[in-house]
């Protein structure tokens, strides 16, 4: 395993900035064993498991076993890791590939995190230890067919039967929906948006999987359907009572993503970089061409601000001073950013740039879902747009 | 209650560019990025399998200059409890006697030890001599090459494989063992071992504290000097075989002298 001890002495083509210096040992770490994993797990596998339209079944315990899942939460079976630890695993899981980074984000943003921040004592007791340690899996459901950018459209609803609660309604796009032992699922309520914890199994609960996608093919994306699904009062996050709630986990998630998309831009950067060094044309490597370095210049240029960004929203989450537009800000960026830089390493490649043989198309075509779930890129500009005029323009 | 030391060295990384400084002919460690040996990977790992078989602690063991606390930090992060690390300028351009001597006198500052492991030999030196000459120095047995080991209450049990074969071979502890890449696979350090592994205590040593003059150590005390050195020469083309009906033939006489069939 490689710990690059990157200074401003020697010139690393792979750290231009000599990010490295700015993490402390534990964060180097952390980095260090994520990326060993990805590097002996993940990228020998994934162009297949995105082939096939999969994603192992053992994986979730594996990235238990490594520690990832949930790594920034506290107790339960959880490591307690910094922000900026975590979003250092996400850039390395999502070098490897979106969709795995994915699975993580949903289990740890989205799944754990609400059931950590808004679930009661015993659904936390019951849960996080399982799912830290991969042995569960969970879901998120908020979107649905017709309620996507505005969550507060959402037609799935749950009423009062005495003591239980009767869900119904539909859930789309869900990431480990099918895979998932767990469903945490929001719903409109008299008592405003509220949360539910749903165990694969339960009476009324069935997903289908979403076929035929061109992205995020190593990722489950799969459709809940809720058919008058009886479920007991304990299974209500007692904490969220709003739209808040869900918000809040997105937030989390979204932030997972603002380092994953640096990661994904970094391995397409190095893929295109080995290329041109090794691909002869005209009696020379394409490298040489000015064209090619131009190319590789810019596409340095926005791994390492990617990364800059992603590191100081880091900081600043672990300062907790992290807003949501800040998020925003750093989602919209480095995501546009990385699809830049992926479809650019496309070019450098070639033909073999459309193949599973290199990383970056999958990396390209991830991307454009990367860009807009968790909130649109649109809608990221536009939460942008409203803190700097202080117009809110879509509410 | 097994008491292990595992001896850590911290060596360049095999994938970098790794030479010898030009002044003096020891390792240029500013040229490569300096990581925890593979191998002794495999010899912590091997130690935490038979401490949590049974019951016991384990004690991470370096000789080297300061930078050599990150590879410590890496075997603590696996899962180790503690460690010692020898850091002395003296020590610069010892030869394998001099740092055997300087690890017996080490294991002295470890209240008791059952079981000593290291690697077979290191990848940068490659002089693989370190674990005979410490059970020589410490007296007590030497099981080295292995590929499996079992501690069962004060006895050692090895499967030692060299290229004769596989010898069975069994002691009474304490003893050193040297375990080749075959032992096992390494685990992954947990999030929560890294973050632990700062918090574990670290002894770090000179050679006077351990007693040893250290005019006995470094580039001067060495038994052998290097004088040159030069990079392997880059690989030729391999040998052509012209197929004139009896290729088969000439493919497996290669072969069997080569000793791979």
């Amino acid at each position: 395993m490689t710990t690059h001890r990157s200074t401003t002495a020697t010139l690393d083509p792979h750290d231009f900035l000599a990010i490295d210096s700015l993490l402390s040992d534990e964060e180097r770490d952390i980095r260090d064993v994520v990326r060993s994993f990805v590097r002996d797990h993940v990228v020998p596998n994934v162009g297949q498991w995105f082939e096939d339209g999969r994603i192992p079944r053992e994986l979730p315990r594996e990235l238990g076993k490594l520690g990832v899942l949930g790594m920034h939460l506290d107790g339960y079976g959880c490591a307690g890791a910094s922000a900026t630890a975590y979003g250092l695993a996400c850039l390395e899981l999502e070098a490897g590939d979106s969709g795995v980074r994915s699975l993580v984000s949903v289990q740890g943003s989205l799944a754990m995190y609400a059931i950590h921040r808004w679930g009661s004592e015993e659904q936390k007791q019951e849960w996080l230890p399982r799912m830290a340690a991969g042995e569960a899996v969970g879901c998120f459901g908020l979107t649905e067919p017709d309620s996507g950018s505005d969550p507060g459209s959402m037609r799935t609803s749950a009423r009062r039967d005495g003591d239980d609660w009767i869900l119904r309604g539909q859930k789309m796009w869900i990431t480990n929906g099918s895979i998932a032992d767990v469903a945490v699922v929001w719903a409109r309520t008299d008592e405003g948006v509220r949360g539910f914890v749903v165990p694969k199994g339960t009476k009324g609960f069935t997903t289908n999987d979403i076929h035929s996608k061109l992205s995020l093919r190593a990722s489950v994306t799969s459709e809940l359907v809720f058919d008058e699904v009886r479920l007991p009062s304990s299974a209500m996050l007692p904490g969220a009572t709003s739209l808040r709630g869900p918000l809040s986990c997105l937030n989390e998630a979204r932030y997972g993503i603002v380092w994953g998309a640096a990661g994904a831009a970094r391995a397409c950067y190095e893929s295109a970089l080995d290329y041109s060094t090794t691909r002869v044309q005209f009696g020379k490597p394409i490298a040489s061409f000015q064209l090619q370095q131009q190319k590789l210049a810019t596409m340095a240029l926005e791994v390492n601000r990617a990364t800059l960004l992603a590191l100081h929203l880091g900081r600043l989450k672990d300062e907790g001073t992290l807003r949501t537009e800040h998020v925003s800000m750093g989602k919209l960026g480095n995501v546009n950013a990385a699809l830049d830089v992926a479809r650019t390493a496309r070019q450098v490649l070639g033909a073999n740039g459309i193949t599973l043989e290199y990383p970056v198309i999958r990396h390209m075509n991830n991307l454009e879902s990367v860009v807009t779930y968790e909130g649109t890129a649109d809608v990221h500009s536009l939460v942008i747009g409203g803190a700097v005029t202080g117009i809110q323009a879509f509410r | 209650m097994t008491n292990i030391v595992v001896l850590v060295k911290q060596v360049p990384d095999t994938y970098s560019e790794r030479k010898l400084s030009d002044s003096d002919h020891t390792l240029d460690r500013e040229s490569a990025d300096a990581v925890i040996d593979e191998i002794n990977e495999r010899s912590v790992e091997e130690a935490l399998k038979i401490k949590e078989a049974g019951e016991g602690e384990v004690t991470v063991l370096s000789v080297g200059p300061d930078r050599a606390t990150d590879a410590i930090r890496k075997a603590l992060s696996m899962g180790a409890d503690k460690a010692i690390h020898v850091s002395d300028e003296s020590l610069h351009g010892s030869d394998m006697v001099a740092t055997a001597k300087v690890i017996a006198a080490a294991l002295g500052k470890v209240d008791s030890y059952d079981l000593v492991i290291a690697g077979n030999e290191a990848s940068d030196g490659r002089g693989g001599a370190i674990p005979a000459m410490l059970a020589e120095l410490l007296g007590v047995p030497q099981l080295t090459h292995a590929r499996q080991v079992t501690v069962e209450g004060t006895s050692i049990k090895v499967d030692r494989e060299t290229e004769d074969g596989i010898t069975h071979v069994e002691a009474s502890l304490p003893a050193v063992v040297s375990v080749t890449e075959k032992i096992n696979e390494p685990r992954y350090p947990s999030f929560k071992g890294i973050m632990a592994a700062k918090k574990k205590p670290v002894e770090t040593l000179t050679v006077a504290d351990l007693g040893v003059d250290a005019g006995e150590v470094g580039l001067g005390s060495a038994w052998s000097t290097v004088l040159e050195a030069s990079p392997k020469p880059p690989r030729t083309a391999g040998q052509r075989v012209e197929d004139e009906g009896d290729g088969g033939s000439k493919v497996a006489e290669y072969l069997v002298g080569q000793k791979l069939i």
